[in-house]
């Protein structure tokens, strides 16, 4: 049990706690967005702001409350820095796709 | 890795550490493989972002999503990836009984999610809306279905870690599996989060 907290071995980690802050803060933050969109009373910009923010909030409560991303430890640096470069691989992927294909439009208007 | 190394020369840590470094391996392993599957699902917004916006006179995303289902949708998965935390929880307890209790839980939620899915799915296709109608619908069913056959798979090796947990009990063979099925599960969770914000939210907008 002791190592349950501590483990640097990424066998177990977590605790009741971490797991009902992580539950609660993606409800309350999955309503907010679910909200502001069925609700329809805010501006189109605002709307997507708000949507786009709450998802990058609760994807980063999963990642750090329900599967334990850190960097304090060995174990936490290594899965942490593959999780960084696939983030970055996919900011190139998706970020590169939209632009390229935004200007091709533009381009053939 | 050097106290790693001084407890290794220990006699009586020997055994159990030994395990538990090729469980963190298999686990470091597991990573290395979901964010390999991340990459294919940062492939398949990036085609949706692109075709998001061409319906070829068929249905926009306003005219087909039903935001009220996918919030209930978004509970069910939500909540299941909660309850397999307390799965692990209960693992670190010792608590086998516990263990395949919260299983049990987290295989209906997530059941309840796939048939949902699975009756959108339908319904769309039997109004004239499925894949083949527009480029925006080949996007949409590629990147929904493709999540909701990884949870279907996710699902399976639930039942299979159940069966397996109820007649082992939790071994060093057991646990680092079911470490690496509670990665798996959360990880579904947080493409979903991505699905209900960037494909129905913003589609619905």
């Amino acid at each position: 049990m002791n190592d349950s907290h501590t483990s640097h071995d990424g066998t177990s980690h977590g605790s009741h706690k971490s797991y009902t802050v992580g539950l609660i803060l993606s409800i309350a933050l999955t309503l907010a967005a679910f909200g502001v969109v069925m609700l329809g009373k805010f501006s189109i910009l605002a709307t997507a702001i708000t949507v786009i923010v709450t998802a990058v909030v609760q994807v980063l409560v999963q990642l750090i409350l329900f599967m334990h991303l850190e960097f304090r430890t060995q174990q936490g640096r290594e899965s942490g820095g593959f999780f960084v470069f696939t983030a970055v691989i996919i900011g190139l992927i998706v970020g590169g796709s939209l632009w390229i294909m935004h200007h091709l439009r533009l381009n053939l208007m | 890795m050097a106290t790693d190394t001084i407890k290794q020369h220990d006699a009586h840590a020997h055994d159990g550490h030994e395990h538990h470094d090729a469980g963190a391996m298999k686990i470091f392993g597991f990573w290395i493989y979901l964010m390999s599957d991340l990459v294919i699902f940062g492939t398949l917004f990036a085609t949706f972002g692109v075709l998001a916006n061409a319906t070829a006179g068929g249905p926009t995303s306003q005219e087909i999503f039903e935001l009220p289902f996918v919030l209930v949708e978004t509970f069910l998965l939500l909540i299941s990836s909660f309850t397999f935390g307390l799965a692990v929880l209960a693992q670190n307890a010792g608590d086998r009984g516990a263990v395949l209790k919260w299983l049990a839980v987290t295989f209906l939620l997530g059941f309840g999610f796939v048939a949902m899915e699975v009756y959108e799915f339908h319904n769309l296709i039997a109004e004239g809306y499925g894949p083949d109608r527009s480029a925006f619908l080949s996007a949409f069913f590629t990147l929904v279905g493709t999540h909701g056959l990884h949870v279907t798979f996710g699902l399976i090796w639930i039942a299979i870690m159940f069966f397996q947990i109820s007649k082992r009990g939790l071994d060093s063979v057991t646990k680092p599996r079911m470490l690496c099925l509670s990665l798996f599960w959360h990880f579904l969770d947080i493409v979903w989060i991505c699905v209900f914000s960037f494909v129905y939210l913003i589609g619905a907008m």
